[in-house]
């Protein structure tokens, strides 16, 4: 075999292990609350058979293992179990599962992570790759010290002064993100501009420094001075010898970045409120709805992982030394 | 040649160099060349540290002092006016520089404790323990700290000792990854070897052998850790399950007033007022990159490298 489709094959491995045990931990955090959350949910009125009826429909009177296997096996067919919210003392269940409340609110948020990357991406490696080009001008500081200044902002207060400059002193977007299922799209796009402008700045800055930083540091390799002496232009040597050596590092920030997506949503979401998942689990951490926190973490924590296995992949495809082993 | 030492000793050869400059005026000719972003930094850092220790003396009002205006414009008596109940903001965001910051540099603290602690033992012993801790650290790496402070957060609820515990211990991960890896190559040093063969316990390598070697990017990595830390816990308190009212923190500061953002039109003052306390926020994380950037470049020896 191959020895780059062994090592694939090894990192898939391991991300499914990792997988197993992130839904092992999230799983764990039922376990953990304190043995009278029943008499919490449902409220002080609720009698005891109530109560044990919640804790029989739990599962709770069952080893931890099979509720384990149970709770994953529901999982990878779409049932996420039910929601805590809607439980009456008096034993009347309005609750809702909680698939029926992340399908259609992790639609928008992946419609949001997906507008901010078609945007953030192209612009990211534009920015990066003319900073390489025209190094050390006027340009290259501006974009630089513009970025190490986003960097380190808080993602709220980007937020804001996007909203004091965009919607309130000059109105151009709306500041609250109202879109539902039948919004169509130009609409849905212009309503979802702010949240994405911020997102954007948010990870165009990372994005485009590691891309100039992965093509400056190519420069000094011996490969390119002799582009250079052959009489290659600086354009040249930049897009021809240097970028294509330069994908891997790129790819691997990318995907790196749209891992953070994940995180960054929430807060933003929250912002704008935007109807996504991150705001969903927020709300839910609130009110201590643990079927829909659970839910929640697993979406993010799976997309998370997953993002980061297709970085370390695609890193591995694209290294010269794996592809051509000695 | 006037008197001679019965027994050697480092430390009397050392002070027989009588001329030799203390820590402090070494501290003074390094800072003297230090570049004009560090030097802002760390005045910058200086006046929060002043600011949120002696708190209660530049206040003008109480921490949760209640004034009968909500929502107040700015005038004489109330610099940046009041907020949605009619608190002080001003007076609010100097008790914000005691607790936000106070919490995040305790979190930070003891994520070291624990981070580093582990790390050093993992880097010392190698053997099963430090299999078990780096692939432990390996998972807790594997979900986005923000989702997982989210979780734990639900399940043992939002209050300021929960929030440094979970905070601590899942940032704890990062430090014990630098820790154990910069640890590593010193733990197999001859002196570490002689050390142990002259019989030093544990505790005596990780503290004198090993950890003054590993300094300098250890105390990096906290500047950079406590920023992280520090947005950390401003982003739970303005999500609304990190510091609970009615302690004054710059996070939920913002999310309280933000609606006065609309206003901006009509009284730019009132619009701004919910970017106080996320430029406090802003400034002190600038701040302290600035410093962990020039410490960096000082410690790593590029000192007169051209940017």
């Amino acid at each position: 075999m191959h020895p780059i489709v062994k090592t694939v094959f090894q990192r898939l491995g391991l991300g499914v292990v990792t997988l197993f045990i992130v839904s092992l931990i999230i799983f764990a955090a039922i376990e953990l609350l304190p043995g009278d959350f029943g008499q919490a949910v449902l409220g002080q009125a609720a009698t005891e058979e109530t109560v044990a009826a919640f804790r029989r429909e739990l599962g709770l009177d069952q080893p931890a293992v099979w509720r384990y296997v149970d709770w994953i096996a529901g999982v990878a067919q779409g049932d996420l179990g039910t929601s805590f919210s809607g439980r009456a003392s008096s034993g009347v269940d309005r609750s809702r599962p909680v698939i029926d409340l992340i399908a259609p609110r992790l639609e928008n948020t992946l419609f949001l992570a997906g507008l901010t990357a078609v945007v953030a991406v192209p612009l990211a490696l534009f920015l990066g790759i003319s900073a390489a080009l025209y190094r050390n001008s006027i340009y290259d500081r501006t974009v630089n010290a513009l970025t190490l200044t986003t960097i380190s902002f808080p993602e709220f207060f980007v937020a804001y002064v996007l909203i004091l400059c965009l919607t309130s002193l000059w109105p151009i977007f709306p500041s609250l993100s109202n879109i539902s299922a039948d919004t169509e799209f130009a609409e849905r796009v212009y309503r979802s501009a702010m949240p994405a402008l911020t997102l954007t700045l948010v990870i165009v800055a990372h994005m485009m420094r590691m891309t100039r930083a992965a093509i400056i540091n190519l420069l000094a390799s011996p490969y390119i001075q002799m582009a250079r002496l052959t009489g290659a232009s600086q354009r040249e040597v930049i897009l021809k010898h240097a970028l294509p050596n330069a994908w891997a590092p790129i790819a691997t920030v990318i995907a790196f970045n749209l891992a953070y997506l994940v995180v960054g949503v929430v807060v933003v979401e929250v912002v704008f409120v935007y109807p996504g998942v991150g705001q969903l689990m927020v709300d839910a951490v609130s009110s201590r709805d643990i079927p829909v926190v659970q839910g929640c973490a697993l979406i993010f924590a799976a997309t998370y992982i997953v993002l980061n296995l297709v970085a370390d992949i695609v890193g591995i495809v694209t290294n010269p030394k794996l592809l051509h082993p000695k | 040649m006037t008197q001679t030492p019965d027994t050697y000793s480092a430390a009397n050869e050392k002070t027989a160099f009588a001329a030799e400059r203390t820590r402090w005026d070494k501290a003074k000719i390094v800072l003297r060349k230090s570049p004009w972003s560090a030097r802002f930094g760390m005045v910058v850092i200086l006046a929060y540290m002043i600011v949120g220790l002696f708190a209660p003396i530049i206040a003008p009002y109480g921490e949760a002092e209640v004034f009968p205006v909500p929502f107040a414009p700015w005038d004489a008596t109330h610099i940046f006016g009041t907020d949605q109940i009619g608190r002080d903001i001003l007076s609010r965001l100097i008790y914000g520089a005691r607790n936000t910051v106070g919490i995040a540099l305790v979190t930070t603290f003891l994520s070291f404790l624990i981070g580093g602690g582990l790390g050093l033992v993992a880097a010392i012993n190698r053997s099963w323990i430090d299999q078990v801790l780096s692939r432990g650290v390996d998972v807790l790496m594997a979900i986005p700290s923000l989702i997982f402070a989210l979780v734990l957060l639900s399940i043992f609820g939002s209050s300021a000792v929960n929030l440094i515990m979970i905070i601590a211990v899942l940032d704890a991960t990062r430090v014990f990854r630098l820790t154990r890896s910069v640890a590593v190559n010193v733990v197999v040093m001859e002196y570490v070897e002689a050390a142990r063969l002259r019989g030093e316990g544990l505790g005596w390598i990780m503290r004198r052998e090993i950890l003054p070697n590993i300094m300098p990017p250890l105390v990096a990595e906290f500047g950079l850790r406590f920023c992280f830390v520090f947005l950390t816990i401003a982003a739970l308190s303005f999500l609304g399950v990190g510091i609970q009212p009615p302690t004054a923190d710059w996070g939920s500061m913002v999310r309280e007033n933000a609606s006065l953002i609309q206003f901006a039109q009509y009284d730019l003052k009132a619009g701004l007022t919910p970017l106080l306390p996320a430029s406090a926020i802003a400034l002190l994380t600038v701040a302290v990159n600035f410093v962990v950037d020039w410490f960096l470049h000082h410690t790593s020896g590029l000192k007169d490298t051209p940017k």
